[in-house]
């Protein structure tokens, strides 16, 4: 398991870095230009001398390493620093990504104020569509072509044909403002302190949440029902069958840790996916999460913001695909050795 | 097997006495057998005639304001004379957006946005990402790393993101929007061809072909690819829904097709505050949506059963 497990992150490393060049060169060739939301009327030295200190004008690959030296060491370094407080080197001098319209801020700064808020949303989402999309697939699996089965497909093609955008504002209209039950705008400043601010915050993250997981209940289900179907036409389930297993016992043990194989890849796959989601969600219930920071930052021509947001989605993906990787050889034995 | 007569040819008759169908055919008697794929082609169906004939069902120019020329308000409600809208205000089915637009014409030149986003998109994907896989698969080794590798990486990118990223450097609008969705779905097409290359690789007709020296092209074109045609076929279908509602997520967030587009998510994007004043402009357009997305779902979901080989053994 251990060479297994090591084998896979070797090949995780250099993908990386593939996809931290093609962010970079992709954005670097596009239009965009620190010096873009200054006044026009500044003189065109100081543009040009704006240019030089962000190092904008050396060649792109001088650009490119500088960029991933400031990601890969000196930002997580800054992160140690700020945990353990010992300092490491001269961190004062130590050159960080700024973006280009939040006053010089730290990309990173700006990401991890806004992390925590689509983690939760995103996260809490994804719980709930596992938990319900799970046992209604396995469930419509076993009991195959019944009324259960035909009202949870119907549901699923529905969810997953329904945009996150429409239901979204939908769900405000009805919630909102007809029933009033929750607030129709994310409150942003509110701190959990107490018992009544933590009503007030689940209260304002049922509905994104709501929105999110649905899409996910939709395509989960339907994965883990065709796992299940043809786990359940195998011989072996039979034969659990014909030793006189029950019926709980052949489903729990044999069809459903079967059919998780795929549905878990599907699961870890999807975690970045909802990232996606995410973006539009987090539009509409004007959430501050990293989604919104994305779009904003795209609007604004703020390259670096957009960059490092990109890096940061690649890197959940590379390490999510690791985490499937491992959890599939947990889970399925002959994987590790072929 | 039951007669034993001197000529084979004789036995073998009464066992194919009923006409030989190819598997398209078959496909299509089994599609026109399920109901959801049937829902599917009817909704599919009268979006197209809905997008050929917009000009001639359309009461107004979708992009054109009304202010002067009609005695309106702006996000005035739906108007229609036979369900007792006064007969001297003028009729707008679907009532009129924030630029006092007609919202029905509007919705109706949508159709043709959304199906060529979904077609072109998907169209490109296939074309490319089959001939990738194809040549992937066909030829293996480093080739087949270099490509699959490539594949893999652009496949790891949730598509929304990926889009959103191509759509920053190429700027936003509609024919960008086409590419970039295009670019985010070839790995799907090119792993699907690759596998089915792969599996048909081994089949006696090509080693045959092989033996008798046909050239590597001709096996690939001729005998290959018309054989991995159906996953495909399933997977474009189903690919054209996602294709619609990542093209509409792009232009609700204003990345994509820019106003005065008639494009239904920037409909939904345009007018998204004023869900509580004025709903109908949010709920038209988002209906005619899921009324699409779902059309291409239900005929994915019902080519899939009736393509499936191995559910018909």
């Amino acid at each position: 398991m251990g060479s297994y497990i090591l084998r896979r992150i070797l090949t995780a490393i250099p993908t990386l870095f593939f996809i931290s060049f093609v962010i970079f060169a992709l954005l670097a060739l596009s239009p965009g230009d620190p010096t873009g939301n200054l006044p026009p009327s500044l003189p065109m030295e100081i543009k040009q001398r704006v240019r030089e200190a962000l190092g904008m004008d050396q060649p792109m690959p001088v650009r490119y390493v500088r960029w991933l030296q400031q990601f890969m060491v000196n930002e997580p370094l800054n992160a140690i620093e700020k945990a353990t407080g010992i300092q490491i080197g001269n961190s004062e001098d130590r050159l960080r990504i700024t973006s280009w319209t939040a006053r010089g801020k730290p990309v990173i700064d700006l990401v991890m104020e806004r992390l925590p808020q689509t983690l939760w949303v995103v996260g809490l989402a994804y719980l709930l569509s596992i938990v319900i999309a799970v046992p209604v697939g396995v469930f419509a699996a076993y009991k195959q072509n019944s009324t259960f089965d035909s009202i949870s497909s119907v549901i699923a093609v529905i969810g997953f044909s329904l945009p996150t955008f429409f239901t979204g504002v939908l769900v405000i209209q009805i919630f909102a403002v007809w029933l009033g039950w929750f607030p129709s705008l994310y409150n942003t400043t509110l701190d959990v302190t107490n018992w009544d601010t933590f009503v007030q915050q689940v209260k304002q993250m049922i509905m994104p949440v709501m929105v999110l997981a649905f899409f996910q209940i939709a395509t989960v289900s339907r994965f883990a029902r065709s796992s299940s179907i043809e786990n359940l036409r195998q011989d072996y389930v039979r034969t659990a069958r014909s030793k006189g297993l029950g019926e709980r016992m052949v489903v729990m043990r044999h069809v459903v840790r079967n059919s998780m194989i795929p549905v878990v890849t599907l699961i870890a796959l999807g975690i970045p996916g909802i990232f996606g989601g995410a973006i539009v969600t987090e539009q509409i219930f004007a959430v501050n999460g990293i989604g919104q920071l994305l779009i904003i930052s795209i609007q604004s021509n703020d390259l670096p913001v957009v960059q490092t947001v990109l890096m940061i989605f690649a890197v959940l993906v590379v390490v999510f695909n690791l985490i499937a990787d491992i959890a599939y050889g947990i889970l399925d034995p002959r994987i590790r050795y072929s | 097997m039951s007669t034993t007569t001197a000529t084979p040819s004789a036995a073998v008759e009464p066992i194919f006495n009923t006409k030989p169908r190819g598997l398209w055919s078959t496909a299509l008697r089994r599609l026109f057998h399920r109901r959801s794929a049937i829902i599917g082609m009817i909704i599919l169906g009268s979006l197209i005639l809905i997008a050929i004939f917009a000009p001639v069902l359309a009461t107004h120019d979708p992009t054109k304001s009304l202010i002067g020329i009609e005695d309106v308000q702006k996000r005035a409600a739906p108007c229609i004379h036979l369900l007792g809208c006064p007969a001297d205000q003028p009729q707008h089915f679907f009532g009129l957006d924030g630029n006092v637009r007609d919202l029905y014409s509007r919705i109706l030149y949508g159709s043709r946005l959304s199906l060529m986003v979904g077609i072109i998109s998907v169209g490109f994907a296939i074309v490319i990402g089959a001939t990738l896989g194809a040549i992937s698969g066909y030829m293996g080794g480093y080739t087949d790393n270099l490509v699959m590798g490539f594949m893999d990486i652009l496949l790891a990118f949730p598509s929304l993101i990926l889009a959103i990223a191509i759509v920053t450097v190429l700027g936003p609008g509609l024919i960008n929007t086409l590419l970039a969705i295009g670019i985010v779905s070839i790995p799907v097409y090119a792993r699907i061809m690759r596998s089915s290359v792969l599996s048909i690789k081994q089949q006696d007709y090509v080693m045959a072909d092989r033996s008798i020296g046909v050239p590597s092209g001709r096996i690939l074109f001729g005998n290959i690819l018309p054989n991995a045609l159906t996953p495909l076929v399933v997977q474009g279908t189903l690919g054209i829904a996602v294709a619609i509602l990542d093209a509409a997520a792009l232009s609700f967030l204003g990345l994509g097709a820019q106003p005065p587009t008639p494009e239904w998510g920037s409909m939904i994007g345009q007018e998204r505050n004023q869900v509580f004043t004025a709903p109908h402009l949010i709920i038209f357009p988002g209906i005619a949506l899921i009324l699409t997305v779902l059309g291409f779902n239900l005929l994915g979901d019902g080519l899939r059963d009736a393509l499936d080989v191995r559910q018909r053994s």
